[in-house]
């Protein structure tokens, strides 16, 4: 009698479009994020996110009214990210109707927004994300070492990731939303071993995020202790439907909805 | 006819989907805090999302307490969802800089899920209890529910002529067994969220409304 373990679209948004690239970079459009969002919802997807990648701010209203119709089109969870700083921000994002709000960046620069936001709202609105790199030794060779990052992956912050996953727990993070900079976009499947790292610091749901490239990459990432996996472009793109990775983790013996 | 529904809001997170998905089962909602409205409609629909305490201080200073011991005393339908539903309970050992008591409609406290990973945020089954009018055609399907606190036990057992009118008392469990849904006469209560369960969700809605 388990919760199932959640399949999770994301979509990324900038000024009403949903748009995904590899690694951030080179965006491309695609499509209507409110008809996106109908039709993983018909997939059996568990919860959407949404990414707001939108650069300028005059075009923010744009996100709330992708938000507020979205949710009364669709029936299931929905978390909003990006451009979150501050608590007014939230606010008017669940007042969108948004049920969850990703944290990022803000966080880094004044982690208290994450007790300021908890407080309010409660831990369960509150999801952490963290974009997380692995360290380069000298010879530039990934080491077990996690560090934060900041602009889509491209800036260190001299920070670890375990800890700074801890500590937002500790603020009252409700949720981690754990993205491998190193996996995201390579298709080659999910960084376990940052996945186990956080899973064995946390006692709060991680969802896993980065790397997704075939159906067979999503049960290991749930073994390494992920209570959600999150996927973009293989979704968008047609490469994988939501039904054919709960398939395959069904296959594993993963209790899926 | 269709059935007149009252979103109590009382500050409460998103409510916006509790209208929605009521509006998508064929109710005619209202999203307001008026007392006048909120004790005449023939549903009344309780959201509560975050901080326990939070919660109930919002809940009171809009009279929500009283609305809802009127509507119960005229045997009028109400349903509390998430901390809606646990508002109903005596109190929660949720932490706070005040004490703040439930409305008591049954007995016992809210308590943390003792589970390895709290807040228990997904997709669960539930146990239906016998003689559910709520939980009729969606018995066997997953809803959704995010939550750290939850009751964790089941005391009001009526005895001689009241057990033919006991509640009916819906499991599921995250870590142990705690009480996803309580249906006792007009008194309707569920842990997940009914407008954030899909299809199943929206079932479970029509059935609530339909029964007004």
């Amino acid at each position: 009698m388990n919760v199932a373990i959640r399949v999770i679209a994301c979509l990324d948004v900038d000024a009403g479009r949903v748009v995904k690239g590899v690694n951030f970079e080179n965006l491309r459009d695609a499509g209507d994020p409110v008809e996106l969002a109908t039709a993983y919802d018909a997939q059996g997807v568990d919860e959407l996110t949404f990414l707001d990648v939108t650069a300028s701010s005059g075009d923010r209203e744009t996100t709330y009214d992708v938000v507020r119709r979205t949710a009364e089109q669709v029936f299931i969870p929905l978390t909003v990210g990006g451009g979150v700083r501050a608590v007014d921000d939230v606010d008017r994002l669940l007042r969108a109707g948004a049920d969850k709000v990703g944290v990022n960046t803000a966080a880094l620069a004044r982690p208290e927004l994450i007790s300021d936001i908890a407080d309010r709202f409660g831990a369960q609105v509150l999801v952490l994300s963290a974009d997380v790199r692995r360290r380069r030794d000298e010879h530039g060779r990934a080491t077990s070492d996690f560090v934060m990052t900041t602009h889509g992956g491209r800036v260190a912050v001299d920070l670890d990731a375990i800890d700074w996953c801890a500590r937002a727990q500790a603020l009252g993070a409700g949720e981690i939303l754990l993205n491998s900079m190193d996996a995201d976009g390579t298709k080659d499947g999910f960084d376990l071993e940052l996945i186990a790292a956080v899973r064995a610091a946390v006692s709060i749901p991680v969802i896993a995020s980065g790397g997704a490239g075939r159906v067979e990459h999503f049960a290991p990432a749930v073994r390494a202790g992920a209570d959600a996996v999150l996927a973009a472009s293989v979704f968008h793109f047609g490469d994988l439907t939501v039904a054919q990775v709960k398939a395959a983790m069904r296959a594993e013996g993963i209790e899926v909805r | 006819m269709s059935r007149r529904v009252v979103v109590f809001d009382y500050g409460s997170g998103n409510v916006r989907s509790a209208v929605r998905a009521l509006e998508r089962v064929g109710a005619q909602v209202t999203l307001t805090a008026d007392a006048h409205l909120a004790l005449g409609a023939d549903g009344l629909f309780v959201p509560g999302v975050g901080n326990f305490h939070a919660c109930l201080a919002g809940l009171r200073s809009a009279d929500g307490t009283r609305i809802i011991e009127v509507r119960l005393a005229g045997g009028r339908p109400v349903l509390g969802v998430c901390v809606g539903m646990q508002a109903l309970f005596e109190g929660s050992t949720e932490p706070s800089g005040h004490l703040e008591p439930g409305l008591g409609q049954w007995p016992g406290m809210i308590e943390r899920l003792r589970a390895p990973v709290v807040p228990h945020m997904g997709w669960s089954p539930v146990r239906v209890g016998q003689g559910t009018r709520l939980f009729v055609g969606v018995e066997h399907e997953r809803f959704y529910f995010v939550h750290s606190y939850a009751a964790r036990t089941w005391t009001l057992k009526p005895h001689g002529p009241f057990t033919r009118v006991a509640p009916v008392v819906t499991w599921s469990e995250h870590g142990e067994p705690f009480v996803a849904a309580v249906e006792n006469g007009p008194l309707c209560a569920t842990q997940f969220h009914p407008e954030k369960s899909g299809d199943a969700g929206a079932h479970l809605l029509e059935n609530w409304v339909s029964s007004l």
